[in-house]
């Protein structure tokens, strides 16, 4: 079973169990991650989704697309490894991945 | 002692919301989500979008998996309520069985507003609201075959630009003198108009419908002035109205939606009411606004669970909308209600990408944002985090920082 932890801005950790081709926002709607809103279902058009991918995981999850950074680029809690989470398809080979929660959401 | 029981009546964006907040507030009560559409609430905004042009399947609209609410002990209940008894502290479901509450919430949300024009019963005239009526129109929408739509709101457009998609000859009638008349500036119908006629569809401003005609299937939309425009689909999106009937019976205040204050609280403090069907004072546009987007109902409704969960928490959430048309992505933050001043930052003319910032004595409310993603986040961040107004010099130093 493939785990990804969320580990929230004060600190807690929620570890979930996902499957390879669920967006991983959709993994933390369903598993009640506290957060990850997803107000607008996946569409990369309300940045409510934002995630910091831990730096030793960034290459094998992969840069942005262009329209995901264009979404990033102006967010105040941007850092060289966000993402929003609706664009991330989840694969097996994440098992183990550790994404953080920025303090405010957009 | 028996656990309390909350009851949500609606079961789509705000009630749905409103159930798994109740949750994270703690509450471990008892929870019966009632709904009278779908077993497992689904997202309405794709309808018009993706759903419509086929590109995404009806399990893929699922807010959140079954599997969430049966993991979290939320029932999912597939029933209409017909009365509230509050005094009593039961509702009568449609079967006519009784069901008990100790908190109850409103989120029953909108219905299309219907054309009231002979022929309107014609088959072939359609609405659109759920995904039975997306599937309804899917089978009627034919490659080739002619579908008129009544009314240039988001959704006509939207729904223009799914069934140009498929392959269909779309007319717009639009009864006003542009489309989008009542949300944006003059500048930004223009561009829609443009678009849309570059993509090969008809718009009609200033054509009021006064009948459908045809045996049994719609042929005709006759307008006022005479003219008979041929069709063999017919799709009207004029709009929505609050339903309230619900709330109203049951003695609470309505005024253009189930009146609620900063808590998500009705008239009678022990309702609590979110989304669609709701209106609320907002100071800064003075007046009772209701608003009709997803993220609005999902900030109530968090309100609104916080409120039952004894907590006090007030709906902040800057408004925002987003749209969907050919490659064309609208993002709108805060509401342009009053404005009195637009500044553009590119050339709506021309381009596919530009940004109309609304003013209201010299401060900025809102922003359409077509195409420009970094023109949006900014925007709503000016507009949540002002505690004072943003002025045009400051907007412009904001915007070019973007544009860098
Ligand atoms: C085609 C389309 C496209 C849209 N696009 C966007 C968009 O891009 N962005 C955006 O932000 N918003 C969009 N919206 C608006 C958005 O869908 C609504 O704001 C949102 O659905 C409101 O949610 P709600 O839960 O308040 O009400 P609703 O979604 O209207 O749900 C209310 C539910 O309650 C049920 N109900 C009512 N009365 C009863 C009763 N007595 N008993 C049992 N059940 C009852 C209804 O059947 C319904 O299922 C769109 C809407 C449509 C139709
Ligand atoms: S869910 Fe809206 S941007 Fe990801």
């Amino acid at each position: 079973m493939t785990v990804v932890r969320f580990v929230s801005h004060d600190g807690k950790t929620h570890a979930v169990p996902v499957e390879e081709g669920q967006s991983l926002m959709q993994v933390a709607t369903n598993n009640a991650v506290p957060g990850i809103d997803g107000d607008c279902g996946g569409e990369a058009a309300c940045g409510t989704c934002h995630v910091i991918v831990d730096p030793q995981w960034s290459e094998c999850v992969g840069p942005p697309g262009a329209d995901e950074e264009e979404m990033l680029a102006m967010n105040p809690e941007r850092e060289p490894t966000s993402r929003l989470s609706c664009q991330m398809v989840v694969s097996d080979v994440w098992d183990g991945l550790s994404v953080r929660l920025p303090e405010f959401q957009m | 002692m028996t656990a309390l029981r909350t009851v949500i009546v609606g079961a789509s964006h705000a009630g749905a919301q409103l159930a798994a907040s109740l949750r994270q507030e703690g509450w471990d009560g008892e929870i019966v989500l009632v709904g009278d559409e779908s077993p497992v609430p689904y997202q309405r905004p794709p309808l018009s979008k993706a759903y419509l042009a086929g590109k995404s399947a009806f399990e893929e609209l699922e807010i959140r998996s079954a599997e969430f609410y049966d993991k979290r002990k939320i029932s999912l209940l597939d029933a209409r309520v017909e009365a509230i008894d509050h005094s009593a502290g039961h509702l009568t479901l449609s079967s006519g069985q009784s069901l008990a509450y100790d908190h109850l919430a409103l989120c029953t949300g909108a219905r299309p507003r219907r054309l009231l024009v002979p022929g309107a019963h014609l088959s072939g005239v359609c609405y659109l609201r759920t995904a039975m009526d997306v599937d309804l129109i899917r089978a009627a929408a034919q490659p080739g075959s002619v579908a008129v739509i009544v009314g240039g709101g988001y959704i006509g457009l939207e729904v223009a630009a799914s069934l140009r998609a498929l392959g269909l000859d779309v007319t717009v009638l639009e009864a006003t003198e542009r489309v989008l008349e009542r949300v944006t500036a003059p500048e930004v119908s223009a561009f829609f108009q443009r678009v849309h006629q570059e993509e090969g569809v008809s718009i009609r401003t200033g054509a009021l419908v006064e009948a459908f005609t045809g045996e049994t299937k719609v042929r005709e939309v006759l307008l006022s002035n005479g003219e008979a425009v041929p069709a063999d689909l017919v799709i009207v999106g004029i709009g929505v109205e609050p339903n309230t009937e619900l709330a109203a019976s049951a003695g609470l205040e309505v005024d253009n939606g189930i009146v609620i204050d900063d808590r998500a609280r009705t008239s009678d403090r022990n309702i609590v009411a979110a989304g669609d069907c709701t209106s609320r004072y907002m100071a800064s546009y003075g007046g009772r606004v209701r608003l009709e987007c997803v993220p609005s109902a999902g900030e109530q409704a968090k309100v609104a669970a916080a409120t039952i969960s004894g907590k006090s928490k007030e709906i902040a959430a800057l408004p925002w909308f987003w749209s969907d048309q050919y490659d064309v992505k609208l993002q709108i933050a805060g509401l342009n209600t009053g404005f009195d001043e637009v500044v553009l930052s590119g050339d709506p003319k021309l381009d596919r990408d530009f940004t109309c910032f609304y003013l209201r004595q010299g401060e900025l409310i809102a922003a359409d944002c077509v195409n420009r993603p970094r023109d949006f986040v900014v925007s709503k961040r000016l507009l949540t985090q002002a505690s004072r107004g943003v002025g045009r010099a400051e907007l412009t130093s904001a915007v070019s920082d973007a544009g860098a």
